[in-house]
């Protein structure tokens, strides 16, 4: 169709660039400073730095193992039992992490596992002396665990429920017993998904930044995010920084490219599992032990959640409530997270009109190159974790301006980039979908422009945006990687205002400012959900 | 946009008109249709009959050849300035907006209205026989009804060419029959051009004069739709009807 003008490309490629924009003033920033100081950056390849690296990946490595193990175990348990009391409700729960922020996740785990929390009193209730709490190493394994144990159940799930019904028929029907099962059915569909999800989850804990700056605890337990961080915002050591952000890409570029080879999905959703009926039942020794993984892993999540919601509730909520200070964190974490939604579902219809146009118009069988940026270049920004944004455009702007000023901008901005993969998710199968059904029409009845908006797409298009939104919306509001660089006592988010009640011992405070977030994250991602579930 | 006044048809030529689908054969058509005849498409799927109408509704653009509506070269005009309608089997209708709306669409693409228009939608409705279901909802109408919905939209329109691109093929005999009989009649009123795709000889022997077979993207053969059927000669039928006597 060259007849029709396309102001639709014009707007995709425009929020390509945007994006791009975003990445490459990053990196720009970082090349400027690394070359006009090389020794500098190059000296800043040292012991230390190794050690760092190396600490990053041995995390990251334990972290997969003891999310990804215990995941099959339970994508195992949960698809041989494909209905029983709760099982709808113990997918819901695997879900919550997904949408709470990871400082609420954190301080869970202190309130739960720390040295002054619920298990510490039980413990020496129980006799057993001073509870030494769980910094460190072991402290970001729970918390890695907590995130990533739901998410690589969820897939495996996935994996599990798309064995076709007729294979368990026929197994019944040739009476295969629970080995002869797992090893011709059930390992053969996970061993092909295996890589993928391990590598993804391997990815997560090797950005991970929030858990690690909360629970890490010192220098010992230092990854490179935190590193990078530290070096900016205390040591004010660009040249390191520099050296640290180079390693950290270096490392993310590495396994995303053995994920995009292994064919993994980056923004994983949670969709709750319909297993195939079954038609032979465990034993009752397997649906024991079935019984006992499936509670151990609903306590993993659940706990932590109940220790939020119990410290959150000791807090001193009404005073909290009535504090100037948490009002306009409040306020500001909700302007910018509807500011940075609204940027990022704008962003994303962009891209996605952009690239279903595109692909409608090619007259070749392989795509171009702009409709594969604008179809998997935007979830590349997930390689370059929000840190490394804030911290290129950090160093950048020092010299011309005044860095704290451009805060909004920056919290604005890379939220909303890092949000677009995840609503593009929610947007693009039913943008592409309603297209594919209208676009013809509008063409032969020459409706156009805002008439299209207005009468065609707004109507098809408003409940996968508002998820969009919703989705975007929460992700922005937890986030604590760039606003941990730029904030200031001026400029303070809910999570940045956490933060610091963390870090000067105002623990119920913190506790309670935890309880606040997790509730108004949690509540978007509902209604994320249901509009999303209700579609006609 | 100026409104086609579309008394009576157009006749509608292809002129040496190629086209190809990425990676898929070369098409070429040569065809004349004169103003107001029907015309049925038939052939084996892929032969190139739905890419025919694409091209002479302008949802596709050929890469040779010309395309005349009335004598004028449509090649540079986008599909709503064409002077055409078009029918698919499915998805004619915008599923949120009511009967009315989606008829009212045909006339205004930003749905302002007057009052003249409300009445003729009204009178276009009550010509398919769907009086008084201006507020339905598509998903609140049979299959049947939906299409009738499309025809008011065409008689809105008012384009001097109509093309069904198999549009009642998921209907029953007898409903396809209605349908076909009232594009008959809407013809014998307004007496538009209408190229119509069928899988079906019956469709083909029910309401058109001639009859085109279409073999790997080229039109096989013309003929009187009598004569075709009547099993003079035509090799191209016999292989897509897969015997070698006619029906």
């Amino acid at each position: 169709m060259r007849h029709l003008p396309s102001p639709t490309i014009t707007w995709g490629i425009a929020a390509f660039g945007f994006v791009a924009l975003l990445a490459a003033g990053a990196f720009a920033g970082l090349l400027l400073e690394g070359a006009q100081d090389l020794p500098a950056a190059l000296a800043g390849f040292d012991s230390y730095l190794l050690r760092v690296a190396r600490f990053t990946l041995w995390q990251a490595l334990l972290s997969t193992l003891i999310s990804v193990g215990p995941a099959l175990l339970v994508a195992r348990a949960l698809s041989s039992h494909p209905s029983f009391f709760g099982r709808r409700a113990l997918l819901m729960l695997f879900a919550v992490p997904l949408a709470l922020p990871a400082l609420v996740a954190a301080l869970g785990v202190l309130a739960l596992l720390g040295r002054a929390g619920l298990f510490a009193d039980a413990y020496r209730w129980f006799g057993g002396g001073q509870w030494p709490g769980i910094y460190g190493l072991s402290g970001i394994l729970v918390a890695h665990a907590f995130f990533n144990l739901p998410l690589a159940t969820r897939l495996c799930l996935n994996a599990l429920d798309a064995i076709p019904a007729d294979q368990w028929r026929l197994a019944s029907q040739l009476g295969m017993g629970t080995a002869a099962r797992w090893q011709l059915i059930e390992w053969p569909a996970l061993r092909s998904a295996l890589p993928g999800i391990a590598a993804l989850v391997f990815m997560l804990c090797l950005g991970s930044f929030t858990i690690v700056l909360t629970l890490g605890g010192g220098p010992a337990a230092t990854t490179l995010e935190v590193a990078i961080y530290q070096s900016l915002r205390f040591d004010f050591d660009p040249a390191r920084a520099l050296a640290l952000t180079t390693l950290q890409l270096g490392l993310t570029a590495l396994v995303l490219a053995l994920l995009f080879r292994l064919g993994a999905d980056l923004a994983g959703t949670a969709n709750l599992s319909v297993s195939a009926r079954r038609h032979a039942r465990p034993g009752r020794l397997e649906a024991a032990f079935n019984t006992v993984v499936v509670l151990l892993a609903a306590a993993l999540v659940a706990a932590p959640l109940a220790a939020v919601v119990a410290a959150g509730l000791r807090s001193d909520l009404a005073r909290l409530a009535t504090e100037n200070t948490v009002r306009d964190a409040v306020a500001t974490s909700l302007v910018l997270a509807t500011l940075s939604a609204g940027l990022c579902v704008a962003l994303t219809l962009s891209m996605v009109g952009a690239r279903h146009r595109l692909a409608g118009a090619r007259r070749r069988a392989r795509p171009g190159f702009l409709e594969r940026a604008l179809d998997g270049g935007a979830s590349l920004i997930l390689v370059v974790p929000p840190i490394v944004i804030g911290a290129g455009w950090f160093i950048l702007l020092r010299r011309t301006a005044d860095v704290f000023a451009l805060a909004p901008v920056m919290v604005v901005a890379v939220n909303a980039a890092m949000a677009i993969p995840f609503a593009m998710r929610a947007i693009r199968p039913a943008h592409d979908d309603a297209a594919s059904r209208h676009d013809r029409l509008c063409a032969q009845l020459g409706i156009r422009g805002i008439d299209r908006w207005r009468l065609i797409d707004w109507p098809a298009l408003k409940r996968p945006l508002a998820t969009g939104f919703a989705f975007a919306m929460a992700l922005s509001l937890g986030d604590l990687g760039v606003i941990a660089l730029f904030g200031s006592d001026a400029f303070q988010t809910l999570p940045y205002l956490l933060l610091q009640r963390m870090g000067s011992y105002r623990t119920a405070d913190a506790a309670g400012l935890a309880l606040i977030l997790a509730l108004l994250c949690l509540a978007l991602m509902l209604i994320a959900e249901r509009l999303g579930g209700r579609r006609q | 946009m100026t409104r086609a006044t579309g008394t009576g048809g157009a006749e509608v030529v292809l002129d040496g008109v190629e086209f190809a689908w990425p990676g898929g054969p070369p098409m070429r058509f040569d065809l004349s249709v004169p103003s107001g005849e029907i015309l049925a498409l038939m052939g084996p799927s892929g032969s190139g009959k739905s890419t025919l109408l694409s091209l002479i509704a302008g949802f596709e653009t050929p890469s040779a050849g010309e395309i005349r509506i009335a004598g004028k070269d449509v090649s540079p005009l986008a599909p709503a300035l064409r002077p055409v309608s078009m029918i698919f089997q499915e998805n004619n209708l915008f599923a949120h907006l009511d009967v009315a709306a989606n008829v009212g669409l045909g006339r205004s693409p930003s749905l302002r209205l007057s009052a003249e228009d409300r009445a003729e939608i009204g009178q276009a409705l009550a010509r398919v026989g769907l009086a008084g279901k201006e507020g339905r909802l598509p998903r609140e109408l049979s299959g049947g009804e939906r299409q009738r919905v499309a025809l008011a939209r065409v008689l809105v329109r008012d384009r001097p060419v109509l093309l069904l691109d198999e549009a009642f093929a998921s209907l029953g005999p007898a409903l396809r029959d209605d349908m076909l009989d009232l594009v008959g009649d809407l013809h014998a009123s307004k007496g538009m051009t209408v190229i119509m795709v069928t899988h079906d000889p019956h469709d083909a022997r029910r309401i058109a004069s001639r009859t085109a077979i279409m073999e790997k993207g080229a039109i096989a053969e013309v003929a009187t739709t009598e004569a075709l059927f009547s099993g003079e000669r035509s090799e191209a039928l016999a292989r897509y009807l897969g015997h070698g006597t006619s029906r």
